[in-house]
């Protein structure tokens, strides 16, 4: 028996409809993320009107009007300045950096032995690339290789003087090879020692707890210049006269003493947010204090701390630039000192020299910026619904 | 504070020169097989690289010179780039033999610090420079009353600038920057009616100007600037090496002997040649100096005479263009005066 109260009843689904017009494609898109209120509106009229002005001139500057190519200063210069190009003209003098993209690159490495640095350049990417995609296989042997062997080798390679290598002093060094080189050993010295220091600072055990606070708070109390200047200035007046450090190794060491600091306290910070359940249930599990850290603990808190951790390296990456101040000349120094290159004086110059360091060194701290985003999205699994 | 920092530096001489003075520079230099010379980082003309990564510039070539009259090769030489701040510290502890670093001779650099200078490579000063479309009919410093004028702070020539319009009775008003770079640009804008700074460093910055023709520098020198390469106190043979490579340079010019004629000039027959270049017969110049009787005609053949130097560098060979002015021999007028070799 079947009763029926109700007039009509559905059997089958309702198709699907589309959205309204007014809510799909690229006018709803335009008009929800552009145009929503009449301030959003103006703004955005106000901004594209920024750009139509902008643009032009920066594209017209730097790629339209620019000068690839040339011997010397005159190449970029205009009438009014004695030079080829038309009266009034203005554009990037990219010939510049074309004549000295070799010592921007590897500063005065001689250019017979330059080879060594290239492949010592192959030798990091072929390390590094299958290290940073996680399907690659090998995972422990390659980590081996890039963290313990790779440093050895390429201090054969680049610094020589044994094993049928000849010896090319760090004076020598400069450009992005002294950037790279400096930001290298900051990162891979400064992860281990910042979360041993780290470790320490939270330690049970006085001497340890004590040294850790010691060191990181000496450390970040001081700034990297002085500690820079203090080995180029006062050093030299101590040792005994003939007796000196190298400026690259100076360096070094006070990069990666400062990223140590730096880095412990972001890496501390993610301990601090690791629920006190998690270190109860790793020892209720019977695991001693590094099964229970390098287990437990660690995973969880370096996940969290992973956008501070690529900040304090992106932020080193920068850093590098103080070696100015020891007379040591990374890219943007070897950039400014070749602007006193009376041959390559011209109004565009500097200018064009500037840019190009800049450009140099959005692309790396860009890359290591996103490469940070992709890792965070594939570790964020406690989080994900 | 710079009280403290001088005395700092003397201390540092001190003990510097009781470590340093037990084996004589020349002997040194002689057993690692180079000069290391200290240069500015860079300097328009003065030391620079060039595109090839090779040093380039008058205090570079000096010690070029400097390297032939020892090693009679000039490309034994190593440069050390030095800042204004670590130079002193640089020659005093020993980490360079000669510091060629467009340094200003000074009494405090000569006793305090415990340097010798070897001589004036360069008489430089501080000058004007003015925009002579914007300001045109103004030929002279004292006519640049009321004026605006681009300075770097905190260097002695904010202090020169002051101390020249004052005791002028001029007004000015200073457009104080703390980089060079944004000096030069703001000049070139024409945020100010004139430019201050070295004479030598004037001329570089009107290179960068966008009509670099219209760009006049005044003849008034306002300050003197010395430029010199400076040796450790306590080690004469080294100093007097230096000292006169520096004459020799100045005496070959005088004589006429350069770096394209120097092997013909071998057979002059003029006493004053002949004992320059160590061809008279029993010469002891060169070995008195502890250096070979030919060390004259190795300089030349490596850099060649001052003026070639000059004009090569800073000069008319240069894009820099600078005059020679009173950088001239003094049989022209100018103040560099060679000691006699002989």
């Amino acid at each position: 028996m079947q009763e029926h109260d109700i007039s009509w009843v559905r059997t089958e689904m309702a198709l699907a409809q589309s959205a309204p017009r007014s809510e799909v494609g690229p006018a709803a898109w335009l008009r929800q993320n552009l145009f929503s209120t009449p301030v959003n509106a103006a703004l955005t009229v106000l901004a594209l009107l920024f750009v139509a002005w902008l643009l032009p001139q920066v594209l017209n500057w730097a790629l339209f009007s620019a000068v690839w190519t040339g011997a010397d200063r005159t190449a970029c210069l205009n009438a009014e300045q004695g030079g080829p190009l038309p009266s009034g003209w203005s554009g990037a003098c990219w010939a510049f950096v074309g004549a000295k993209f070799g010592q921007f690159m590897v500063g005065r490495y001689p250019v017979d032995e330059r080879w060594r640095i290239y492949l010592t350049a192959v030798l990091f990417v072929v390390l590094l690339a299958p290290l940073l995609i996680p399907r690659a296989p090998f995972k422990r042997l390659n980590a081996i290789l890039f963290f313990a062997v790779f440093p050895f080798v390429a201090f054969w390679l680049l610094l020589g003087g044994f094993l049928g290598l000849s010896y090319v002093e760090t004076p020598l060094w400069g450009g992005l090879l002294v950037t790279l080189v400096i930001s290298y050993v900051g990162i891979v010295t400064s992860l281990p020692l910042g979360v041993l220091l780290a470790l320490g600072r939270r330690s049970k055990m006085p001497a340890v707890k004590l040294l850790s606070v010691v060191f990181i708070e000496t450390v970040r109390g001081v700034p990297l210049v002085v500690v820079l200047f203090m080995a180029s200035f006062m050093l030299p007046l101590f040792v005994p006269p003939g007796m000196s450090f190298d400026k690259l190794l100076r360096a070094l060491i006070g990069v990666a003493l400062f990223s140590s600091a730096y880095m412990a306290e972001v890496i501390r910070g993610g301990l601090q947010a690791i629920p006190k359940g998690q270190y109860e249930g790793a020892d209720s599990l019977g695991l001693g204090y590094w099964q229970k850290m390098g287990l437990i603990v660690m995973p969880q808190a370096l996940k969290l701390v992973i956008p501070g951790i690529v900040n304090t390296f992106i932020g080193m990456f920068k850093d590098t630039s103080l070696v100015l101040i020891i007379s040591m000349f990374d890219l943007l120094g070897i950039v400014k000192q070749n602007l006193a290159d009376s041959n390559w004086a011209t109004p565009q110059t500097a200018k064009s020299g500037l840019i190009f360091a800049a450009v140099v060194f959005w692309i790396f701290c860009f890359g290591m910026s996103r490469y940070s985003q992709y890792m965070e999205r594939r570790l964020d699994t406690g989080y994900r619904r | 504070m710079k009280k403290i920092f001088t005395g700092v530096l003397a201390l540092g001489a001190l003990g510097a020169a009781a470590g340093v003075a037990s084996a004589g520079t020349l002997d040194d230099v002689k057993a690692k097989g180079f000069i290391q010379c200290g240069v500015n980082t860079s300097l328009s003309g003065f030391s620079a690289p060039d595109d090839k990564g090779e040093w380039k510039g008058l205090d570079v070539d000096f010690c070029r010179a400097v390297a032939a009259a020892v090693f009679g090769d000039g490309t034994k030489v190593k440069f050390t780039p030095l800042s204004a701040k670590d130079r002193f510290t640089a020659l005093q502890s020993g980490e360079v033999d000669i510091l060629s670093r467009n340094t200003t001779w000074t009494i405090n650099r000569d006793t305090a610090l415990g340097f010798n200078f070897a001589g004036v490579t360069y008489y430089d000063g501080q000058g004007f420079m003015i925009n002579s479309k914007k300001l045109p009919g103004i030929n002279s410093a004292l006519q640049l009353s009321g004026a605006s004028i681009c300075v770097q702070s905190g260097t002695t020539t904010e202090l020169n600038l002051a101390d020249y319009f004052s005791a002028n009775k001029m007004e000015y008003n200073p457009v104080v920057f703390e980089k060079f770079e944004e000096a030069n640009a703001a000049y070139d804008a024409g945020r100010c009616d004139a430019y201050t700074t070295d004479q030598s460093g004037l001329y570089s910055v009107r290179l960068q100007t966008s009509s670099p023709d219209d760009h006049v520098v005044l003849p008034e020198i306002i300050s003197k600037e010395p430029l010199g390469p400076a040796v450790r106190q306590g080690d004469d043979q080294w100093f007097d090496i230096v000292k006169w490579t520096y004459y020799a340079l100045l005496d070959t010019e005088e004589a006429g002997i350069t770096q394209a004629n120097v092997e013909e000039m071998k057979n002059s027959a003029n006493p004053d040649i002949k004992r320059m270049l160590g061809t008279e017969a029993e010469t002891k110049i060169g070995t008195d100096l502890g250096l070979g009787n030919d060390w004259v005609v190795n300089i030349i053949k490596a850099t060649g005479n001052y003026g070639e130097i000059f004009e090569r560098n800073v000069g008319s060979g240069s894009p820099l263009k600078i005059a020679r002015g009173i950088n001239a021999l003094w049989t022209k007028g100018g103040l560099q005066y060679g000691m006699p070799i002989r």
